[in-house]
């Protein structure tokens, strides 16, 4: 193991090329740790996101050695190779500047996916009880502590040749939301992810259960929302 | 892809997987016992159970292979909206004729 690491580090838009630095390698060194020095130390210029350092804002993912992490939660240890650590922004997003991509479109397909709470035209008179052992409020659980961060949304196979698919963070909400019994909007939800690019163009690649920085298994939301929009039709049908 | 679609090519992969062994195993046996064209031609012949399965595969082939075909060509290309689907449409259409005009031909040979 050498003392200094040779980083490599995207600069431009869409078109652009890979920078170099040589950075010294410390103990416990995260890969944001390496963007912010670099920043800080060599180029003020270069730009990249990030808030809270401690995994749960979401703001800080990128492409590491061609994998999409959490970067403050992604010591350089676990993914260096050799002494060499490629640095490029997210998949899938348009790239504003180097590392920074424009989440606009993937916020957007939330709305788009009805990710959102629904609480009906009249408001409801009690709380409701929601025992946590119900199936439904598990199933909420296994999706319900997404940090937006982008690293699925990157790593799926699908979006890379449909930039109209809903992606799997939002289909991930929907099941979250479509599993909520307090929630009056569950058809309107099914409609909307079941367009022409919606839960039933995933490829069950698993791409994005695999990456998930939170470890939220958004193969199987999806898989559930094609059940769920199945049924609807069989109902449906005369 | 709507519900529809989905429901529809999901409901045909069942009756194709079960279509598809039974024809492959079908075919297998009867080269391997022998039978000539024109003996397998005999047996076929007004056979009501070969025109319902061979006509229920032929259905089921024409609903599956053009919503397949139609996934393929929005993934792989830009193709999309009403032309795309009429001509898959079209398409659905010319594998039920020149399939079930199969069948029926060895039904009544």
């Amino acid at each position: 193991m050498s003392d200094t690491l040779q980083v490599e580090i995207w600069r431009g838009t869409e078109s652009g090329s890979f920078q170099p630095f040589a950075i010294p390698r410390r103990e416990h060194q995260t890969v944001l740790d390496v963007v912010s020095e670099i920043q800080r130390e060599h180029d003020a210029t270069l730009s990249y996101r990030f808030a809270c350092r401690v995994g749960m804002c979401g703001s800080c993912a990128m492409v590491v050695n061609g994998r999409p992490r959490w970067t403050c939660r992604t010591r350089v240890s676990e993914v260096i190779d050799g002494d060499r650590l490629q640095l490029e922004p997210l998949r899938n997003f348009p790239v504003v500047k180097d590392l920074a991509v424009e989440m606009t479109q993937f916020f957007d397909k939330w709305k788009a996916a009805k990710g959102y709470f629904e609480p009906g035209a009249t408001p409801a008179k009690e709380f409701a009880v929601v025992p946590p052992a119900t199936p439904e409020r598990q199933a909420a659980d296994a999706g319900i502590e997404c940090i937006g961060c982008g690293v699925c949304y990157s790593a799926c196979d699908v979006m890379a040749w449909d930039s109209d698919y809903l992606g799997p963070a939002a289909l991930n909400r929907a099941w979250t939301l479509a599993n909520d019994v307090r929630d009056r909007g569950n058809d309107a939800r099914l409609a909307a992810v079941s367009g022409g690019s919606g839960c039933q163009a995933c490829h069950t690649h698993m791409s994005c259960t695999s990456f998930c920085p939170k470890a939220i298994a958004p193969t199987y939301a999806i898989a559930g929302l094609k059940r769920a929009v199945l049924r609807k039709a069989l109902r449906a049908a005369p | 892809m709507n519900a529809r679609l989905f429901l529809a090519q999901r409901a045909t992969a069942f009756v194709l997987a079960l279509a598809v062994a039974i024809h492959l195993g079908t075919i297998l046996y009867t080269s391997r016992g022998g039978l000539t064209a024109a003996d397998i031609l005999a047996r076929t012949h007004g056979n009501l159970w070969f025109l319902l399965f061979y006509g229920a595969f032929v259905i089921a082939v024409a609903i599956h292979a053009p919503i397949g075909l139609r996934n393929v060509l929005r993934e792989w290309t830009p193709w999309r909206g009403r032309s795309l689907d009429l001509t898959l449409a079209l398409f659905s259409i010319l594998l039920l004729a020149l399939g079930l005009r199969a069948v029926f031909a060895v039904y009544s040979a």
